[in-house]
């Protein structure tokens, strides 16, 4: 359970802080950053973000393998965009300034960078911050936080049981998997692609299965010890808000206002320097 | 007199689905402090009893109750679950669907969350608690980083934090090695003392459960109580071969001996078993009379492992230069606790995972090529849980499905399921559903699966986790029918009644090593194996050293070897 | 709001566990290159089934917003997507009756129209409108990604989820006659 969303215990004063508070502050981070096509907003964020990582004390290394894969999906994503639409920047903001052409309609504009630019901006400013979170908070705490937040406690409680369960459903697929390929379930590309699916519920049946029967012991479980007895519950992981907690969360709605007054400010969600 | 806790009067009780009532006239009352085990086969009705009085009947499974059961004087159909679980506190048999925090602190927890407990008042009583069951170093575990017998100590600590006054445990014992099982039954028995909470625990394992003291046993069987007694009268009356419950093995040897057990010599354990000068010569004499049997004639090795080393990607070092051979013909255990390298074995055997050195040799040839479904030709695997092998509605479906995989024609399959289908005296229920089958008769199809694709070597997980006394002779006695048609059956286990009555041979493992390759008979016998794979003695060489036998293992397989006669006529 | 039942709320805990492992560890390859099928939205379909249209919204999002997380960034559009596609088979499940024990022809062609239709929502309008809301990518790039992302799961659900179907329904324990035979 601790390996899979990669917490890394430290002492820093962003682990310091309530998960809620860091939910809070992950969404609103997340939502301004939605919101906004300013590039100089997107890029503070971005080096704010950078700033923020450095602060919690989590090394590049120890994350590096999430950011690989991002990156991947964020050059692939980048790449696509420019295969579909190579004059898009130009329609986006009105101009063209053609750097280089290749051929046809392939070639470099102003106007296409900047839109790419924004493109990975968009990623550079929330990738980090959820990165953050994920490796400065306990799973343990994300339930509380949740109701903490306003989501039910009995919807706060789901996520805490499917992160106690993902472990053993993994155990179990595997096992499943293993007893089931040695009798003769092939998903490799040695079988035809709807072989392979049909095979394929030969291993989710049993899973399924196995499932709803643990849905039932653990719903009895559950209800033998008290769950959903009141309208309120305490959590043992839960942290008292402090001052700081305060702060951070009224930074990220101030970050969501920035962003609105930005659209108001350039007259659209995009900021255009070719006008 | 203590307070009466819970009170059954002329109760009975008939779930909606089914069409005759599962519990008739019971009449029982529990006091407070009291230890009482309830033993019956499947199917006798003890776990439709625990869930009347734990509330789950009539709140989660509806139905018709007759006559009266009150918890502390009230009855239990004006009260709702959370009352009755504030008096009752329940211990289910599924370790990890009871665990149900992400920790072991918050699972402790659980209780007084949903409670509203201001949380300074639950975190010292959560410490408290987990002190009292010595799992307060683990507070910030996950379940997947504990033993069994720690995810059951969190369970009961769980249970302990609400301060409830009954303890119910539904068969504590299923999933625990022996040694851990005897451990929980101490730490059962300790929290008994310290909170003066009464105790009902529901297992069919007698002798396990009598490793200390209970106040009553109470027998049922077919829905109604047969015996509520005093341990030590209840196992002289012949109630328990009677109804399907293996009664502890020392007795079953008095018996054979010509002893006769009486309520005078404390028969419930076989340390406070007093017998007289006589009856130790009885005991002597029975030993000196029986003929040893001639050991099986040595057959050449059909696999071969050679230094086998395995470690995990997490680096978990799991097999240690494993070396062994598994002979032609032969049924065989290998035993050892979680973690001892036991399934990790089974997994390379079958291809599941490549050792990191070594060499595996089938009939002399290298292993190394072959993928898991060429393996899988050879050599069956059959998994401990049924259900997670299943994956066709229908039974004939099921056990063609290896043949179909394989691109057999249809006609030779049909040929084949059906004769694997007699063979496993499935062949009249070839055309049904698998649901509509039994738990024993599930596990057969799912051997029927392997059987059919014909392997020379059969390898199953755990065959007979969770059966009563009858399942488990009924699979046992099917394997070994096997076993005459020279089929190689290798059972991994922990259960050492399976070993000890079956098993001709036992490699034992522990830590990735294996420590011990002798007869079940001298390796249950051997103290210092005993305590480094987690076993237990069997109570026979109790008893044989009480008689004075200097042989305790060749007393053991004496009453093995004489006892198999005895059943099997 | 109505309250959830323990059961709905296990089954959320339980269904999002099972989407996130197959949505994360499992995937077969297809024909087409870089291009993976995986088996998360057949489960998401038959449990929602089962369990209904609040499960099935619930499943749809805590189980693909875990998954994203693992990852590192939580795609919003694509999560609503899942979140829609679970609530769709929510409410057919309460026309199917799984647990009634009846999935026959009729059946099958009902959860397949539904789910075909129920992905094209979510993939082919829901996940790109709002992926060219918030990050203004060009339209006939996002279209052309969810029409494959439909198709893929589409056929997933359609083999898969239309086999578990047949299969659970055979699986429930009946009542009735069997007689053994000779």
């Amino acid at each position: 359970m601790t390996g899979l969303f990669n917490y890394i215990p430290r002492q820093s004063p962003i682990h310091a802080m309530t998960g809620a508070a860091k939910l809070v502050c992950m969404l609103t981070w997340t939502m301004a950053a939605m919101i906004t096509f300013d590039t100089r907003y997107l890029l503070l964020l971005t080096l704010s973000a950078l700033v923020l990582f450095r602060v919690s004390g989590i090394k590049f290394r120890e994350v590096k393998v999430l950011i690989a894969f991002s990156a991947v999906f964020m050059v692939l994503n980048n790449v696509l965009i420019y295969l579909f639409a190579p004059e898009y920047g130009v329609e986006l903001y009105g101009a063209r300034t053609e750097l280089v052409h290749f051929i046809g309609r392939y070639g470099i504009t102003a106007q296409q960078l900047l839109y790419h630019a924004n493109v990975i901006l968009k990623y550079t400013v929330t990738i980090p911050m959820v990165l953050l979170f994920v490796s400065t908070t306990q799973p343990s705490e994300f339930a509380a936080s949740l109701n903490r937040i306003g989501v039910s406690y009995r919807i706060a409680y789901s996520v805490s049981l499917a992160l106690r369960y993902i472990p053993d459903i993994l155990k179990e697929y595997h096992d499943i998997s293993q007893a089931q390929q040695a009798r003769g379930v092939e998903l490799t590309s040695k079988e035809n692609l709807f072989k392979r699916l049909k095979n394929a519920s030969a291993i989710l049946l049993p899973l399924i299965l196995s499932s709803l029967e643990r849905i039932e012991v653990v719903s009895t479980a559950m209800e033998l010890r008290c769950f959903g007895k009141r309208s309120k519950r305490t959590w043992y992981r839960a942290q008292a808000f402090a001052a700081g907690d305060y702060a951070i969360m009224a930074a990220g709605g101030a970050l969501v206002c920035i962003s609105f007054l930005l659209i108001y400010l350039n007259g659209g969600r995009l900021w255009n320097p070719f006008v | 007199m203590p307070e009466e806790l819970i009170k059954f009067s002329h109760f009975g009780f008939q779930y909606n689905a089914q069409a005759a009532p599962t519990l008739y006239d019971i009449d029982l009352t529990v006091h407070a402090g009291e230890k009482i085990l309830i033993a019956g086969p499947s199917g006798c009705g003890k776990s439709t009893l625990a869930h009347c009085i734990n509330g789950l009947i009539p709140f989660n499974y509806p139905g018709t109750a007759t006559g009266s059961l009150t918890i502390r004087g009230k009855e239990t159909r004006e009260m709702n679950i959370f009352d009755i679980s504030k008096v009752v506190g329940t211990v289910l048999q599924d370790l990890d669907g009871q665990f149900i925090g992400l920790t072991v602190g918050e699972d402790i927890a659980f209780a007084l969350e949903n409670d509203e407990v201001p949380q300074d008042e639950m975190r010292r009583r959560v410490r408290e608690t987990a002190e009292r069951v010595t799992i307060a170093d683990h507070l910030d575990h996950a379940p997947d980083e504990l033993s069994g017998g720690q995810k059951q100590r969190v369970s009961m600590a769980g249970i302990m934090v609400d301060d409830v006054d009954v303890f119910l445990f539904d068969e504590p014992l299923a999933n625990l090695d022996p040694a851990t099982g005897k451990r929980a039954i101490e730490i059962i028995d300790q929290i008994q003392k310290d909170t003066g909470a009464a105790v009902l625990i529901i297992e069919h394992r007698l002798e396990d459960v009598l490793w200390r003291d209970v106040d009553r046993i109470v027998l049922m069987g077919e829905g109604r109580i047969l015996a509520d007694l005093a341990p030590d009268e209840l196992l002289c009356g012949g109630y328990l071969a009677e109804h399907g419950i293996r009664e502890p093995l020392y007795l079953t040897a008095l018996r054979y001996a010509g002893v006769t057990v009486t309520p005078d010599m404390l028969p419930h354990s076989i340390r406070t078993l007093r017998l007289s000068e006589a009856q130790k010569r009885q005991v002597r004499a029975w030993h000196q009379a029986q003929r040893p049997a001639p050991p099986p004639a040595p057959q050449p090795p059909v696999l071969q492992a050679r230094d086998i080393d395995f470690c995990y990607d997490n680096g978990f070092h799991a097999l240690k230069g494993i070396t062994t051979d598994i002979h032609r013909g032969e049924l065989m255990a290998i035993v050892g606790t979680n973690g001892a390298g036991k399934s990790t074995f089974s997994k390379v055997v079958c291809g599941f995972e490549k050792p990191q050195r070594g060499t595996l040799t089938l009939d002399g040839q290298d292993m190394a090529g072959l993928s898991i479904k060429e393996r899988a030709d050879r050599i069956g695997y059959v998994m401990q849980n049924p259900n997670q092998m299943i994956s066709k509605a229908f039974i004939f479906d099921e056990v063609a499905f290896g043949l179909r995989l394989r691109g057999v024609p249809e006609d030779e399959v049909k040929a084949r399921v059906e004769e694997t289908l007699r063979i496993c005296g499935l062949y009249p229920m070839r055309n049904w559903p698998v649901s509509a089958v039994s738990y024993g008769q599930k596990k057969r199809v799912t051997i029927a699966a392997i059987l059919v694709l014909e392997p020379q070597i059969l390898i199953l997980d755990e065959p007979t986790a969770g059966q009563d006394f009858k399942h488990y002779t009924e699979i046992m006695e099917f394997l070994r029918s096997l076993h005459d048609q020279g089929i190689t059956v290798v059972m991994i286990t922990h259960d050492m009644h399976l070993m000890l009555e079956y098993a001709q041979r036992a490699v034992v493992f522990s830590g990735g090593q294996i420590i011990a390759d002798d007869t079940s008979a001298n390796i249950l016998t051997s103290p210092d194996i005993i305590a480094r794979a987690n076993l237990k003695e069997t109570s026979l060489y109790d008893l044989a050293l009480c008689c004075g036998i200097g042989e305790p293992g060749a007393f053991v397989q004496r009453f093995i070897d004489h006892d198999r006669e005895v059943r099997g006529q | 709001m109505q309250k959830l039942s323990i059961k709905t709320i296990v089954a959320v805990g339980i269904g999002a566990a099972l989407f996130f492992v197959l949505h994360t560890y499992v995937a077969i390859p297809t024909p087409i290159p870089n291009t993976r099928i995986s088996f998360d939205y057949p489960i998401l379909a038959v449990l929602s089934l089962l369990f209904g249209p609040v499960a099935g919204v619930l499943i749809g999002i805590i189980g693909h917003a875990l998954s994203d997380l693992v990852y590192g960034s939580i795609w919003w559009s694509w999560v609503a997507g899942s979140a829609f596609f679970g609530l769709a088979m929510g409410f057919v499940g309460t026309k199917l009756k799984l647990d009634d024990g009846e999935f026959g022809v009729k059946g099958a062609v009902i959860f397949n129209i539904a789910q075909a239709v129920a992905h094209l929502i979510s993939w082919g309008l829901i996940a790109p409108a709002l992926d060219i809301l918030i990050y203004s990518e060009p339209a006939d790039k996002i279209f052309l990604q969810g029409a494959v992302g439909s198709a893929g799961n589409i056929l997933s659900t359609a083999i898969v989820g239309t086999l578990l179907c047949i299969a659970y329904v055979a699986a429930r324990p009946k009542k009735g006659s069997l007689t053994k035979e000779d």
